[in-house]
């Protein structure tokens, strides 16, 4: 991230920090690790965006808000959003505060430690996706049910003490 | 359709002589082909898997297939200066490059849990490669796809071992169908017009037929408990260029809105 590096774009960071991602409005854009860089020059903010997986439906909805929300800042005459993949974004890059936002809405943050291997064969899925703590009620005595979810960056899980489904943001 | 902008991409574009885009067009059209198509009949599931989570997750998979899809079209689409909703919409269906494992409809359970495992294999292998490329935003997607690839390989390894260890009829139409898909399967690893060009360039790290060896030493140690000896089966020039009736019928699904309404956007 660019953010220390150029104070011309710290209000565009802190407006990007105000804007909820679109199917988890507890959590913003900037805790979320979609956005990959900042940066303005002469009016034109530039903003490279990472999408969490690449056919994730939510990307324009975010490319909209962030057109509409930076385009309406004072220093901001246009706005340019970048789909990129490079850096990819990564479970990793969701920040502390976004996986606190992300347990108190009801999901588990994704799995801690690094992303999965590219090199994927023979793999076990409660290796990649191991159990999961209740976001309810803090248990471990979870089991998990689907390693897809309603989303595509969602798996479900089951919580055998509060008897309560919830979901976990994958690790990629 | 505003998707995924490959930055970069001029730049290496305009490096890149005429024979050597024609064959990385090739190339991603190949690859993005197959995507849409497996997408398209597995999301065909939706509704009527054979259990709740069963339908979630072939959604969800099929949607990833897609986007994957989607971001390799709009790729082509600068290298050409054509448009990705074209490219995806916008063709007959004799110009379709998907391997002719695609071409099948998607039969029962059995059948689409054989396919998905023939692909999700083969797949791997080749996107693998594609994440060494020379040509730096196709290495990029490339190995972002692995990340979410990974999920679609347990689902199916975990599926194709539980149709396996199913009572007799169950494994009888999980053999019938890997027998009927062998010798299609082996088409993902067709060898390509510009294969030669883009290994010179680096653009394709390894030969189809190389590709072709590894996965067969994957596939082989695992299948053959299942089916019995399998026959030696060999990618083919033309494994790419046939098309079906089945597949006639998904492209007049897939194109109807887009023939009703020559601006409607996905």
């Amino acid at each position: 991230m660019t953010q220390a590096g150029d104070l011309r774009a710290a209000p565009i960071w802190a407006e990007l920090a105000r804007i909820s991602d679109p199917e988890i409005p507890a959590i913003s854009l900037v805790d979320l690790g979609v956005i990959g860089s900042v940066s303005v020059r002469e009016g034109l903010a530039r903003i490279e965006l990472l999408p969490t997986f690449i056919g994730c439906p939510a990307v324009e909805v975010m490319r909209q808000r962030i057109e509409e929300r930076v385009g309406a800042l004072e220093l901001v005459d246009a706005v340019d959003v970048a789909v990129t993949f490079r850096p990819p974004w990564t479970s990793e890059r969701i920040t502390p505060a976004g996986r606190e936002r992300l347990r108190l809405s009801g999901f588990a943050p994704p799995p801690v430690g690094p992303a999965i291997p590219e090199a994927a064969s023979g793999l076990d899925e409660l290796a990649v996706l191991p159990i999961a703590e209740c976001p309810y009620c803090g248990s471990r005595n979870t089991a998990l049910e689907n390693s897809f979810g309603p989303t595509l960056c969602r798996a479900i899980y089951h919580c055998a003490d509060c008897r309560q489904p919830f979901e976990q943001m994958k690790r990629v | 359709m505003t998707g995924p902008q490959a930055d970069g991409t001029g730049q290496v574009v305009r490096e890149l002589d005429v024979a050597a885009r024609d064959a990385l067009a090739e190339l991603l059209l190949s690859v993005a082909d197959d995507e849409f198509v497996i997408g398209s009949w597995d999301s065909e599931w939706t509704g009527i898997a054979p259990m709740l989570e069963e339908d979630v997750a072939t959604s969800s998979i099929a949607q990833d297939e897609i986007g994957h899809a989607r971001a390799i079209y709009e790729l082509l689409a600068t290298l050409t200066g054509d448009d990705a909703d074209r490219i995806a919409y916008g063709r007959e269906a004799d110009a379709y490059r998907h391997a002719a494992l695609l071409n099948h409809r998607r039969g029962d359970w059995a059948f689409s849990v054989a396919r998905r495992w023939l692909y999700e294999t083969a797949d791997a292998v080749r996107l693998a490669a594609l994440a060494t490329s020379t040509w730096e935003p196709l290495a990029v997607l490339a190995g972002k796809m692995r990340r979410e690839e990974t999920y679609h390989r347990m689902h199916a390894d975990a599926w194709l071992s539980r149709l396996a260890g199913g009572d007799h009829d169950v494994r009888q139409r999980l053999a019938e169908a890997l027998g009927r898909l062998w010798p299609d399967a082996q088409q993902v690893f067709a060898p390509l017009g510009g294969e030669e060009t883009l290994m010179r360039a680096g653009i394709l790290p390894q030969r189809m037929s190389a590709l072709h060896a590894e996965w067969l030493g994957i596939v082989r140690p695992v299948l053959e408990p299942i089916v019995g000896a399998l026959p030696d089966a060999a990618p083919s020039p033309d494994g790419r260029a046939t098309r079906t009736d089945d597949f006639g019928w998904l492209h007049g699904e897939l194109t109807m809105v887009g023939a009703a309404d020559r601006e409607a956007l996905w």
